[in-house]
């Protein structure tokens, strides 16, 4: 039986957002969407983590720092890119500094669109991450 | 049983002697290793052979003997008053003066002359002093063949006075026995003189001006100790009428109270307790062998053995509480300045003050629980006070640094050394180690009788926990890759290091049967009753020895395939550790460094605190003296 | 035989009315602040989940000191409540709570460091109220055996008071609660990153999170020490001290670690050797 649909535990960073889609991810844990009945705690640590939820774009500095955040993550983990920019750079595509959306730089496993993306998406977006960590995990027992 | 005690008295110096003429240095080494080899097995066997003979008493009447001592004493006078005049110190001139001519006033003025009837002894406390000295103190001695090889190497500017320097060590250890052997207060005192003087040279022996400096601060505070010897001794001698130990404890308490208190204030000076702190702490400046022998693990101890002998004399009056006091406020000051030290031996210093400050406290209380708690305590102490002092000694040589901040990430670039410390420091506070096993047993002594003096020990212990873990924490901390610096520590190094650490797991398996064999007979001889603790208990601390020592062992192959990832740096990690990215792409170091608390416990904040309470209750001291 | 089966009763139970009281806890604070909150068995899925992650270290063998940690609570929870030494207890008790910091240090990483400095300090506040808290039950009930001091029948609290505040001053620090959760906390779950549990991961820090199960039922159990005439009371107050914990955590925000130690060593001296003189000058 796994646990992980029951207490998944989520770290938060800002690629480059404007912070918008943050502010979003945030409002899910006040007492208006309360997203800890689902036992979704907000960790800032990535050793701690299962679902990474990432806002904003890629640029060359914080290139690495998504990889080596990712990197220092245990499996079985998902990636969440919310808000346009993390899916494909949004409005800021073209910019000279901007690589690109978050699968640039790491995997990812669910998109939530919307600039900013609304909380009620944002926890849609976690619960289909949820069904893709349950999977991950099963893949993970097969092979041990 | 005579023999083994005088040989143990007199071969040392002798072995002294040989070792000083010796002209070669390999040859001499093999000299110092096979004298430590016999004084090591003739201690043993002293030791065992107590144990179904009990106390002892030997007449050992040699007219000569008495002559010698003293002829050696006024020669002993003598050089320390020119010492104090070519120094310009007449502190250290007035009081050898005075002392010296106390003791011909005594021996030829006086108009009593008393005969010891017996002026040597051992018994079971002796046998664990013996012990102490013969094992812990010959293996400093090897420790010191390897390390002083490395200080001159250190020092080569500097002309080689490394066969004064162990002469100095050996004719110490012979002085030590007789400290414990002596029966006759005024061979006590001779030998006791001795130790002063051994302390004094071997702190000034790389004769730097900082030496010289505190060389004469430990003799003058050594040497007002040993006024209260002295002026014991004339009390003993004018209104007593012995000058024998044992017989103190045979007149009425109230008449032995005054020379006691005398001769525990010789012990606290001895001890280093406040306010007599000072010397030790400035004795750190001599090489690492004379900081673990004399002012740790052995001559220390002779002042607290000394306090600690007349306990049930001290029980239940006031001037016992009082001394008792000044030992448990030491305990507690020492241990919170502790906390503020980033110098290695400063801290062991403290902490070495602070323990002793313990064992007086038993003194002082006087009750057998106590004892059995306080003789316990200077057992482990000195076992792991050794040890902790010559691991610091040895990495000192490698890092070329005292700072404890220095000693970060020890584990990987000297594993054994930083193992080795480990055990030391938990050997010193850590449950279910004898210290712990001591302490326990100082609180329950404690509140049976004055449990306003536990409270003390509460704080006191907590602050100890405090630098330990600290420094051990200190240790366990790798940033940087293995260097190999290990393979330059010598063997002689790596043997007492070793033995002494496989002793402080040893003598806390083997505590029960230390109690049963020793202490227990000895309390029964003084108290009339024995006090020990619960088999039940005697179980639970040895099943958690044994999983302790499962650490090690399962820590060498454990997580070795566990997958390996940086630490958290919020991202920033670089490819080298120690560093992360800062702005503009900089690799910028990180450093972690201990909280020293100095807004609460530095030592110009407490230690004059400590001062003022300790003058205090020495004042109430001699009021009490001079009142009752 | 009947120590056998205490111990086995204990190391089973002890773990789950733990993880339920977290469980609770964790409610309790939810409505606090208009919340719904987790379901009550959320502290066992958080387990459960732990152990089915991947396990990641910094530095060889840091986890092997959180085993020993969860090993050496074990032991002294089992050794109190099968009728051992209480001062021995608060001993292993810090045996313990060492391992747990002396693996943080040896994660070498910068945010486990200031958590196991901290952890450190919290341990220096509280360790003198335990022991003051073993000799007030000794002099007490003149044992220092857990059975007999459980045994005496006599109303220690009323002989103990300042000594029960005092130990109920020292108990947020315990239990990781605010104003004192210096090294890490339940609910600020980002502040100092996780503190001392930084660099622990998966079934490492499951077991960390059983072993606070364990230390909780053993602080609870030493409130009920007080209470040796009248166990029901004992429960009722455990009950009351738990909520009004929570209430405080709820409260207050967290306070500097220097205030922290002063607080709870002048708590200790003022409420801890107060009740102790009294005591003493009573007998």
């Amino acid at each position: 039986m796994s646990f992980l649909k029951r207490s998944p535990w989520v770290i938060h960073y800002d690629g480059s957002s404007c912070n918008g889609c943050d502010i979003e991810v945030l409002a899910c844990l006040t007492p208006m969407y309360d997203i800890e009945r689902f036992g979704i705690i907000n960790t800032g640590n990535p050793k701690h983590a299962d679902i990474f939820l990432i806002t904003g774009s890629i640029n060359e500095q914080s290139k690495s720092v998504v990889e080596n955040i990712y990197n220092q993550m245990p499996e079985p983990k998902v990636v969440v890119a919310i808000g346009t920019c993390a899916l494909s750079g949004g409005i800021f595509a073209e910019c000279y500094n901007i690589i690109g959306g978050v699968d640039k730089a790491i995997p990812v496993d669910v998109y939530v669109p919307g600039c900013a993306a609304k909380p009620e998406n944002i926890i849609s977006g976690v619960v289909q991450a949820l069904a893709v960590l349950e999977e991950k995990h099963a893949q993970r027992q097969k092979k041990s | 049983m005579l023999s083994e005690v005088s040989f143990l008295i007199v071969f040392p110096a002798l072995a002294a002697v040989g070792i000083y003429l010796c002209p070669q240095d390999a040859l001499r080494h093999w000299l110092v290793k096979i004298a430590s080899a016999v004084i090591g097995v003739v201690s043993v066997i002293c030791a065992f052979g107590v144990i179904k003979d009990g106390g002892l008493y030997f007449p050992a009447h040699t007219l000569w003997a008495d002559k010698l001592i003293f002829a050696l004493e006024a020669l002993l006078s003598l050089y320390l008053i020119i010492q104090g005049i070519k120094h310009k110190r007449p502190l250290v001139v007035g009081l050898v003066l005075f002392q010296i001519l106390t003791m011909i006033f005594l021996e030829f003025f006086s108009g009593h002359h008393i005969e010891a009837q017996h002026n040597l002894f051992i018994d079971k406390f002796s046998a664990i002093m013996t012990l102490i000295i013969g094992i812990i103190g010959t293996l400093i001695c090897i420790f010191a063949i390897g390390y002083m090889k490395d200080f001159q190497h250190h020092h080569r500017d500097q002309p080689d006075r490394r066969p004064f320097f162990f002469l100095l060590l050996f004719v110490f250890l012979s002085a030590m026995f007789g400290v414990v052997f002596a029966n006759n207060l005024i061979w006590l005192y001779f030998f006791w003189e001795v130790t002063t003087a051994c302390s004094f040279l071997l702190i000034g022996y790389t004769r730097t001006e900082e030496a010289t400096r505190n060389a004469f601060r430990a003799l003058e505070v050594n040497l007002l100790g040993g006024l209260g010897f002295v002026m014991a001794l004339y009390i003993l001698i004018c209104s007593i009428g012995t000058i024998e130990m044992d017989k103190l404890f045979v007149i009425s308490k109230f008449a032995a109270l005054a020379p006691v208190a005398l001769l525990s204030i010789a012990g606290l000076t001895k001890a280093a307790q406040l306010p007599f702190c000072d010397w030790l702490l400035g004795a750190m400046v001599a090489p690492t062998p004379v900081s673990a022998l004399l002012h740790s693990s052995t001559m220390v101890k002779a002042g607290v053995y000394l306090v600690l002998r007349f306990s049930s004399i001290l029980q239940g009056s006031y001037m016992g509480l009082v001394i008792a006091l000044i030992g448990g406020v030491t305990f507690l000051i020492t241990s919170l300045i502790a906390i503020t030290e980033n110098n290695a031996k400063r801290v062991l210093a403290y902490s070495t003050i602070a323990n002793l400050g313990l064992v007086i406290l038993c003194a002082g209380i006087g009750t057998a629980q106590a004892v059995w708690a306080g003789i316990l305590l200077i057992i482990f102490h000195a076992v792991a006070k050794g040890l902790l002092f010559l691991c610091v000694g040895s990495v000192e040589h490698r890092k070329h640094s005292r700072e404890i901040e220095m000693m970060e990430g020890l584990i990987t670039s000297m594993p054994t050394m930083a193992t080795l410390m480990l055990i030391g420091m938990a050997g010193m506070f850590l449950a279910p180690f004898g210290m712990l096993i001591s302490k326990w047993a100082v609180l329950k002594a404690l509140v049976d009788v004055s449990p306003l003096l536990a409270v003390l020990v509460a704080f006191g212990g907590a602050a100890n926990l405090f630098f330990w873990v600290k420094w051990m924490g200190k240790l366990l901390l790798a940033i940087n890759p293995p260097t190999g610096e290990e393979k330059n520590v010598s063997g002689e190094e790596f043997f007492s290091l070793g033995a002494l650490a496989v002793l402080t797991v040893v003598a806390c398996a083997l505590f029960p049967c230390i109690s049963t064999y020793y202490i227990e007979p000895y309390l029964l001889g003084h108290y009339g009753l024995s006090v020990s603790m619960s088999s039940g208990n005697m179980t639970i601390m040895l099943i958690m020895l044994g999983l302790i020592l499962l650490f090690p062992l399962i820590s060498i192959n454990f997580d070795r395939s566990t997958k390996r990832v940086a630490p958290y740096l919020g991202g920033a990690n670089t490819d080298t550790i120690g560093t992360f990215k800062g702005s503009l792409n900089n690799s910028r170091p990180y450093a972690m460094q201990n909280y020293m608390l100095e807004e609460f416990f530095a030592e110009k904040k407490l230690y004059p605190w400590g001062l003022r309470i300790s003058c205090f209750l020495l004042i109430v001291m001699f009021a009490l003296l001079l009142f009752k | 035989m009947n120590t056998l089966l205490i111990f086995i009763a204990y190391v089973v139970l002890a773990p789950i009315t733990g993880g339920l009281l977290t469980g609770l806890d964790r409610i309790i604070t939810a409505r606090m602040q208009s919340r719904i909150g987790p379901p009550i068995l959320q502290p066992f899925y958080d387990v459960g989940k732990l152990f089915s992650k991947e396990n990641l270290v910094v530095r060889k063998a840091q986890n092997l000191f959180i085993i020993f940690h969860l090993l050496f609570l074990i032991l002294t929870g089992a050794l109190f409540f099968c009728g051992g030494d209480l001062l021995l207890v608060v001993f292993a008790f810090a045996l313990a709570g060492v391992f747990f910091i002396l693996g943080a240090y040896r994660t070498s990483s910068p945010y486990a460091y200031i958590g196991a400095e901290r952890e450190l300090i919290q341990m220096m506040a509280y360790e003198p109220m335990l022991i003051i808290t073993a000799i007030g039950m000794y002099m007490t009930a003149h044992s220092f055996n857990v059975f007999d001091i459980m045994s005496s029948g006599k109303p220690l609290l009323l002989q103990l008071p300042g000594i029960f505040i005092g130990f109920l001053f020292i108990l947020p620090i315990k239990m990781r609660k605010s104003p004192f959760d210096l090294s890490m906390s339940h609910h600020a779950h980002q502040e100092l990153v996780k503190g001392i549990t930084t660099e622990f991961s998966g079934p490492t820090l499951a077991l960390l999170e059983i072993a606070h199960w364990f230390e909780l039922i053993l602080i609870l159990g030493i409130i009920l020490l007080f209470f040796p005439n009248n166990i029901w009371l004992g429960l009722l107050v455990e009950c009351a001290v738990f909520f009004l914990i929570v209430l405080v955590d709820n409260t207050f925000a967290r306070l500097r670690w220097q205030t922290v130690l002063k607080a709870a060593w002048a708590a200790t001296y003022i409420f801890g050797m107060g009740n102790i003189a009294i005591l003493s000058f009573l007998k």
